[in-house]
Formats: C-alpha cells, sequence, structure tokens
C-alpha cells in the first residue's frame, strides 16, 4: 500500500503537478485514522496521564510520593504479594497449560472439542468466573463436601478468603492466555522434524527435550510474559475470593482513590503500570516473542 | 509404550476438567430449588430464573448493560472500521504509534485505567450516567474491532482492488463494492468482542456508573459482597449462554471467511 | 454498449500504445535503484506484443505504469496518442488479467464478469446478454452461477479474460496470466488467447518470464533485463537475429565463441576462433584485430562428417573433441570443447541411421554463416 502511496510524493518533489487525483487520496488514511485517535487520547489517554500526574505535582512538582514509596511497609507489602501471587500464578499456568497445549495440537477430531473447553470460560466474564469458585471453595462448597466425603478432613477448612483461593481461581482465568501462544508456537513446527527425531532414534521423551520444547520456547515466553503482566493488574478475584488482609496492589489502589487520596493513589498506579510496561519492553526484545504476541492478542 | 500415551491424555482430561466444571457448577447451581447454596441441590426448579425475572433490581441493570452494549458496539464498530482501514495504510513510523495507543487497553491494568477514566469524567459530571459507561467501554472495546479488521483487511489480495479499478471501479466504488464485502466477517466479529467487552465489564463500571447506570456486573458485585444467592447463578448462567452464542456466532464467521478465502487460492496454486 | 470501449481515437479495434522513456525509481535516495531505466516501446494497434525478463528485469512494473497503478518517476505513457499518466486507473478503460486473475471471491462469475458493465452503468438486461457472449467467447457458457472458489484453475483464469474483455476495452494487459497452471494446460491456454487475440482484434500486452510462452504467441517481444529493452522484434528476429549476448542467452541457448576480428567483406565478418577463420553476420562495421564474441545456436551445428544430402557443406568448420554425449530422445545432446577451451554445445537429430560420438573422440563441427551472429 505504501507503494502506491509513495509515486505520488515522488512526483511532487520533481515538481511536475501531473496525477491531482492521488494526492488527496494520500490523505485519506490519516483522514480515517483521525477520529478513533482522537477519541482514544481525549477519552481514555489525558484522562489517564492527567491522573497519573497527580502523583508528581500535588500539591507542588515533586518526586516526594515515589520516594516515600522506600519506607512504606504497607506499599512493599502489598507490592511483594502482588509479585507472588504474579509469579505463582505464573508458573502454575505454565504447568498446566503446556501439557493443554500439546494436547490441542496434537488431537485431531478432538481439537475442535478442546478449544471449545478452552474458549468458552476464556470468554466468560472474570465476575462470574470468581464467583463459580466462590461457590466452590465455600465453607460447604463442594470441594469441602468432597473432601469431608473422602474423609480426608474432618470439618471444613477455610479454603475462601485465603490466597490460595485467589491463586487457584487466577489460575483459572489465565490459563487461556497461556494455553494460546503455546499450541501457536507448537503447530508451526514442521512435523516432519518430529518424524526425523524419532527416525534417528530419539526416544519420545527426547524428541520432546531436544526438538519440541525449544522449538516451542517463543510461545512459552510470550505466553509467560502475557500472563504475568496480566496477573500483576488483577482486583476483581483477589477481591472476591482472597484473603482479607492479603492485599494486591490493584486492591490498594482502589481502596485510596475511595479516600480520595489521588496523590498516592496515582502513585501506585504509576508503579503498577512501569512494571507490566517493564516486563512488556524487555519481552519484546526475545526473537519470536512479538509475533507470538499478536496472533494471541486476537 | 502404551502407559506414556494415555497418561498425559488423562493428565489433559484433568487440567480441561479443572477449566470446565466451575462454569458447569455455576450452571447446574442455577437449576437448584434449594433457597441456599449447596451442590448438589436436593432438586431442580426455575425457581431462580423466575426471581430474576420478576425482580426490578435486576432487570434494570440488566437494559442498562444490553444498552450501554449495543451503543459501544456501533460507536467502536464504526471508529475501530475506520482506524483500521486507515493505520493499514499509515506510514510505518506513525502506525506502531497508532497501534500502540489503539491497543494499550489490553495491557494497562484495568485498574489504572478505570480510576484515570473516574479522575477525568467526574471532573465533568459524567459519573454516573450511562453515557459515561458508553464512552469509557468504547475505549475499551475498540482494540478488538481493531485487530479483527486488521485482520480481514491484511488476508485480502491486494490485486483485488487493483483488479476492480482497472475494470473502471472509482475508488469509492472500489471500497463499497469491494473491500467492504471482503472485511464485512472481520467487522461482524469485531462488534460481537465489543458487544461482550461492554457487558461484561466491571472494574470502570464499579468507579463510574455511580447510582444513575447500574450496569448487571456492578449489580452482581454488590449483591455478592451481602450474600451468595443463587440468583446470581441464574444470571451468570445465562451470561455464559450469552457469550457462548456470540463467541460462536463469531467463531462461524471467521470460519466462513477463511473458506472463502483459501478456496480460491488453493485452486490456483 | 457501443459506447463502453470504443471512444478512443486512432485506426482499428486496438489501442497504439507509447511508451516514451519511461523511468521508475522506488526509492528516492538511491537513483541506483531504477526498476524501470529508460524505457521506450512503440505497440501498434493491433498487436500482441510480450514483455519477457527474468524477475526484476521491469517488466511487470512497466506493465503496472500502462495500467495505472504506478506513477511513472520520468517519461511518459500515450495510449492512442494521448497522455495517460495523469489519468487515474479506473478511467483508463484497459483490460487487464492479474496474476493469480483476481476474481473478487465473494462475488459469483456472472457478477464478476458484470463487475466493469456495472461501473459503467449498463443497463442490467445488456449487461446479462454481454456476460453471457463473454462466457461463451472463453468456452464458459452456464457457469454464471458459480462461485470462483468452485471452478478450478484453469476455469478462474478463462473468468478473468472474460471479465476483462467484457467491457470492449482497447488495450489488454496481463500479467503472467497462466504462470500458476501446469504445463499441458498452459499450452491450450496459449493457443486459446492467440485465438481469442485475432477474434477480439485489440491491443494484447502480455508479460511472462516463460520465453517458450513468448515466442509460440507474440507478434514481438520486448526482452527486458535490469530496466531496459536489451531488444524489440518478432519471435525469429530475436532468435535468429539476437542483438546482444543477453538476448542470445535468455532466449534459446546458444554457444559463444570468443574471436578476434581479421577483415570485412560486404555484410560478413571474417573473425579467427581458434586458429580457424569464421564468417558471421554483422550489421556494424568493426574494425580488424577488435575482441569480438560469435554466437550461434546449438541445433545450428552439424558434424561435419554427416552426410549433406541436396545442401552444401556450410562454411564454417571448427576442430572440437567431444567431452559428453547424452541421448536425450528426439534428439543427441553433445558437449564439444575446441583447442582454446571453448566449450560448445551441439544438439544432432537422433536417428539410428547416425553413428553416435563416443567420448574423448576429435571431429570437426560445420555450420552455416547465416547462422553465426556478432553480439
Amino acid at each position: 500500500m505504501s507503494e502506491i502511496a509513495q509515486p505520488a510524493s515522488l512526483a511532487l518533489a520533481v515538481s511536475r503537478p501531473r496525477s491531482p487525483p492521488f494526492d488527496w487520496r494520500r490523505a485519506v488514511p490519516f483522514l480515517l485514522a483521525a477520529p478513533l485517535l482522537l477519541y482514544m487520547v481525549v477519552l481514555y489517554a489525558l484522562p489517564v496521564v492527567a491522573m497519573l500526574l497527580r502523583s508528581v505535582n500535588d500539591p507542588t512538582w515533586t518526586l516526594a510520593n515515589y520516594a516515600t514509596l522506600l519506607d512504606d511497609v504497607v506499599f512493599q507489602k502489598t507490592f511483594w504479594i502482588t509479585i507472588n501471587t504474579s509469579v505463582t500464578v505464573t508458573l502454575g499456568c505454565l504447568i498446566l497449560g503446556y501439557p493443554v497445549a500439546m494436547g490441542l495440537v496434537r488431537a485431531r477430531s478432538m481439537a475442535p472439542f478442546i478449544l471449545v473447553i478452552i474458549l468458552l470460560p476464556f470468554w466468560t466474564s472474570v465476575l462470574v468466573r470468581s464467583y463459580a469458585w466462590m461457590v466452590l471453595l465455600g465453607r460447604h462448597g463442594l470441594v469441602n463436601e468432597a473432601l469431608l466425603a473422602l474423609g480426608m478432613i474432618d470439618r471444613p477448612i477455610r479454603i475462601l478468603n485465603t490466597p490460595l483461593a485467589t491463586q487457584i481461581a487466577m489460575i483459572h482465568i489465565l490459563l487461556p492466555y497461556m494455553i494460546l501462544p503455546i499450541a501457536n508456537a507448537l503447530r508451526q513446527i514442521d512435523p516432519s522434524l518430529i518424524r526425523a527425531a524419532s527416525g534417528l532414534g530419539s526416544t519420545p521423551f527426547m524428541t520432546f527435550r531436544q526438538v519440541i520444547l525449544p522449538l516451542s520456547m517463543s510461545g512459552v515466553a510470550a505466553g509467560t510474559l502475557l500472563t504475568f503482566v496480566l496477573a500483576l493488574g488483577f482486583y476483581i478475584t483477589p477481591a472476591m475470593v482472597g484473603g482479607p488482609r492479603d492485599i494486591t496492589l490493584s486492591m490498594l489502589i482502589a481502596q485510596q482513590v475511595d479516600q480520595l487520596n489521588w496523590a498516592y493513589a496515582a502513585t501506585l498506579s504509576a508503579v503498577l503500570l512501569a512494571t507490566a510496561l517493564a516486563i512488556l519492553a524487555v519481552a519484546r526484545k526475545l526473537p519470536g516473542v512479538g509475533n507470538a504476541f499478536k496472533t494471541s492478542m486476537r | 509404550m502404551r502407559l506414556a500415551s494415555i497418561l498425559p491424555a488423562s493428565i489433559v482430561g484433568l487440567i480441561l476438567f479443572f477449566l470446565a466444571f466451575p462454569i458447569v457448577v455455576v450452571a447446574i447451581v442455577s437449576f437448584s430449588s434449594a433457597t441456599y447454596l449447596t451442590f448438589p441441590p436436593p432438586a431442580f426448579g426455575l425457581r431462580w430464573y423466575e426471581a430474576y425475572f420478576s425482580n426490578p433490581d435486576w432487570l434494570k441493570p440488566t437494559w442498562v448493560s444490553i444498552w450501554v452494549a449495543c451503543a459501544v458496539v456501533v460507536l467502536a464498530t464504526f471508529l475501530g472500521t475506520l482506524a483500521a482501514l486507515g493505520i493499514a495504510r499509515l506510514p510505518k513510523a506513525m502506525r506502531i504509534v497508532a497501534a500502540g495507543l489503539i491497543l494499550s487497553p489490553l495491557i494497562v491494568p484495568g485498574i489504572v485505567v478505570a480510576i484515570g477514566i473516574y479522575y477525568a469524567y467526574s471532573r465533568y459530571g459524567l459519573v454516573g450516567t450511562p453515557i459515561a459507561m458508553v464512552l469509557a467501554h468504547t475505549c475499551l472495546a475498540v482494540p478488538f474491532v481493531v485487530t479483527s479488521v486488521t485482520a480481514s483487511l491484511s488476508g485480502i489480495d491486494p490485486r483485488l482492488e487493483q483488479a476492480a479499478l482497472s475494470l473502471g471501479a472509482t475508488p469509492g466504488a472500489t471500497f463499497f463494492q469491494v473491500t467492504l464485502p471482503l472485511i464485512q466477517p472481520g467487522v461482524l466479529v469485531g462488534a460481537l468482542f465489543a458487544f461482550i467487552t461492554s457487558f461484561d465489564e466491571l472494574i470502570v463500571a464499579l468507579f463510574i456508573s455511580g447510582t444513575g447506570a447500574v450496569t448487571l456486573p456492578r449489580r452482581m458485585w454488590d449483591d455478592l459482597r451481602f450474600q451468595i444467592d443463587p440468583t446470581i447463578a441464574a444470571v451468570s448462567t445465562l451470561t455464559i449462554v450469552l457469550t457462548a452464542a456470540l463467541m460462536g456466532a463469531a467463531h462461524l464467521l471467521r470460519k466462513r471467511a477463511e473458506r472463502t478465502r483459501t478456496a480460491t487460492s488453493s485452486a490456483v496454486a | 454498449m457501443s459506447s463502453a470501449g470504443t471512444n478512443g481515437a486512432g485506426s482499428g479495434k486496438g489501442a497504439s500504445v507509447t511508451l516514451s522513456n519511461l523511468e521508475k525509481t522506488y526509492d528516492r535516495a538511491s537513483a541506483a535503484a531504477k526498476a524501470v531505466d529508460g524505457v521506450s516501446l512503440d505497440i501498434r494497434s493491433g498487436e500482441f506484443l510480450t514483455m519477457l525478463g527474468p524477475s526484476g528485469s521491469g517488466k511487470t512494473t512497466t506493465l503496472m505504469m500502462i495500467a495505472g497503478f504506478e506513477t511513472p518517476t520520468a517519461g511518459d505513457i500515450a495510449i492512442d496518442g494521448k497522455s495517460v499518466v495523469a489519468m487515474p486507473p479506473y478511467r483508463r478503460n484497459i483490460g487487464m488479467v492479474f496474476q493469480n486473475y483476481a476474481l473478487f471471491p465473494h462475488l459469483t462469475v456472472e457478477e464478476n464478469v458484470g463487475f466493469p458493465l456495472k461501473q459503467r452503468g449498463v443497463p442490467k438486461a445488456e449487461r446479462a446478454r454481454l456476460v453471457a457472449e463473454a462466457l461463451e467467447l472463453v468456452h464458459l457458457p452456464g457457469y454464471g452461477a458459480r462461485y470462483p472458489r468452485q471452478l478450478s484453475g484453469g476455469q478462474q483464469q478463462r473468468v478473468a479474460v472474460a471479465r476483462a474483455v467484457v467491457f470492449k476495452p482497447r488495450l489488454l494487459l496481463m500479467d503472467e496470466p497462466l504462470g500458476a497452471l501446469d504445463k499441458q494446460l498452459r499450452e491450450n491456454l496459449q493457443l486459446e488467447m492467440r485465438r481469442l487475440h485475432a477474434d477480439l482484434g485489440i491491443t494484447f500486452i502480455y508479460v511472462t518470464h516463460d520465453q517458450e510462452e513468448a515466442l509460440t504467441m507474440s507478434d514481438r517481444i520486448a526482452v527486458m533485463n535490469d530496466g531496459k529493452v536489451a531488444q524489440v522484434g518478432t519471435p525469429e528476429d530475436l532468435y535468429d537475429r539476437p542483438e546482444n549476448r543477453f538476448v542470445a542467452g535468455f532466449i534459446g541457448e546458444s554457444n559463444f565463441l570468443p574471436a578476434v576480428v581479421r577483415g570485412v567483406e560486404n555484410d560478413v565478418v571474417i573473425a579467427e576462433c581458434d586458429g580457424a577463420l569464421i564468417r558471421a553476420l554483422c550489421p556494424g562495421r568493426p574494425s580488424s584485430g577488435e575482441k569480438v564474441t560469435l554466437t550461434t545456436r546449438p541445433e545450428r551445428l552439424r558434424f561435419a562428417d554427416s552426410t549433406w544430402i541436396g545442401e552444401q557443406m556450410p562454411q564454417n568448420r571448427l576442430s572440437v573433441t567431444v567431452t559428453e554425449a547424452v541421448f536425450a530422445g528426439e534428439r543427441c545432446r553433445y558437449m564439444l570443447q575446441a583447442g582454446d577451451g571453448t566449450s560448445i554445445v551441439l544438439k544432432e537429430p537422433s536417428s539410428a541411421a547416425i553413428r553416435r560420438r563416443a567420448v574423448g573422440e576429435r571431429a570437426e563441427i560445420a555450420w552455416s554463416v547465416a547462422d553465426t551472429i556478432l553480439v
């Protein structure tokens, strides 16, 4: 498309006023993109930026709000819980997601069925899925009932409103974000490579370790980063099923806004956003991740 | 050897069970006859659906959600489709900046977007109005429209547009008779995604729906803080069914578009 | 419908096309990267002209400029004497068949073929009649209701042709239209293109990298190389009288013999090659002592000791050693080496009556002056 746009500019540079019909067409892409860009700037980007600015200009221009974070015990504990939860959840997703991705790619007639099972929860709202775990993990929930029936516990144990509940529910919610990029990478592996490996005397396990796993690393990296970044910002699930004292960064931000403590909320938001963007910036440098990201975002 | 092939299959099965089971449980609970949450239900009935459909406290937020989502669909699909058409033809540097801005709501933590919007919209007295919900949700829905339309645009052979021009179609006629019909499935898929995005959205709603524009997720959230009554299971099941139906439609549309495309190119190859 | 295509001036049903000093540079910074570099061509009304060249030779870019999808950096394109450079593609009224056909997948065959008529506001009934006529022309009557994906590659190609001629353009451009088809089908369609050209009487400009296709179909061929026209001429001209080494090597197979000019007699150059005096046709007058290259076709060479019934032994002779002998069905192909190390290919029609040469055998080859060109 740019090839078509270029000649017109060339013609102009040569200073021959030919091809007037092409001149206005060069402006068309800008005109088409402008309304949405304007919309996003005014109704999304500027509001977020204005809010974030409260962290450095309240009441005067200063970085004091960031400096105090260094001694802020509440922030540090919250930040630690957030990172800790995200790491745990990401690892959990990786362990559970990889076999499913392999199953999805390997399965022939079952593949659409597996895909539906993966995608249905994917598009069910976070709220509904968190609610489902409230039902399952409650004091008289199914999990407790099952454990009682099996004789593994004598009386109902507390699962709901503990960090474990948060982790289980978040793994459940984020698992598709891990599965899809990995499945994408696995699908791109030339099957003849696997046949070649076994033809060369490699056992299935060796083939997996030496051929499949290395070739799927771009998908693993993309899935891991995506899962981690999304986990960092979780709010609804930890608020619904997590423990009352296990507050994530998002929850702390919401609390501060409720108390109209905008400077502090903005500072925390900036830290959360910067953490997410830093991870993504690192991720873009990894080969293959950029592409895997794009396809998995669809 | 046999164990090795059965074992992964059963592991995959268990994980898939983990994925599907909670949703199935919600659906089953919604048909419970009990007045409290218990599983398995002692008997089945539709009392929670009746409770939902007879209670204006539930129906009103449902209508708000539907209207907001429909308005978001119109706005996001229109703006997003135009932008996708433009962005594909922008110079590369500008394309990256524009795509970065438009796609960023997928990555920026929801709470940051929500309080940013709350912070600015409250200045202009928009909080608590359905208009604010539409404006904010459109920002969140637009990335799905743009990615979907961009994907279907990139699948179009540029020679089709050249062919139309060579056959005497003006650029306008080329757009309406060739380009638009070819990206139509992508536009529809984007519109469906936009609907679901708005319909399911909670974090922004928590901050800006106020008392004047309480949406269905917001109503569920408020309810959950006091009790876990099976009405929510019924509401959840209804939203799951709605979402699944829309996603199924999107999937079929995409499949059909792919088939049209691959069939022509494979006959050529 | 009579108004749809025949609004141009000029004689006959076909348009004449004049390219003058056409240039196309994609990269503004380096003028060296010229995709098309000073192409001038006069394409006559009703002619079947093929632009032949390897990929990257500028043939497709030239075609795209004629169609109006690319704007020339410099130079001019005139159709029937009128410059069209400033005219957008949809006003040029040129039919075009694309590589891979570019049939609209969302339209039926009928709608595809009717598309250009619809753009021109042809009424529905008239449209249906013309579409049926065009489908008849390409031997696809009754296929109107199908979608492109339900057709084979060859059928899609015919629909693309029907769509490009249904509005009776005076000029038809074709960009490697047979490239995606298998050999058998390609050969059938080549003949059909010729017939179509004869039936319609309009000007065809055809782009291909396949020299056999070009030789079979064209009235004239413009051989393109490096953005320039290497030679324009009839297929016979190009094959028998290549003007330069590129054309000699690109069209058919050629032997290149290094030689030194010893004298000129009328139109014939006498040059010394490996100690032998070889006569060659030459339009120019090279000076004595100049180093030159002589070219000749492998199938025009013979072994001097073959029987020459009813014809004279040709004048040019050279002593060689057989280094390789390959039997290839209808022909025997010999690799020979001259005394100065030059490799020469000779193709001899195979016959049980002709003795096969063995590797290492010494022999003398002969060929006529008319088959020797100085390039």
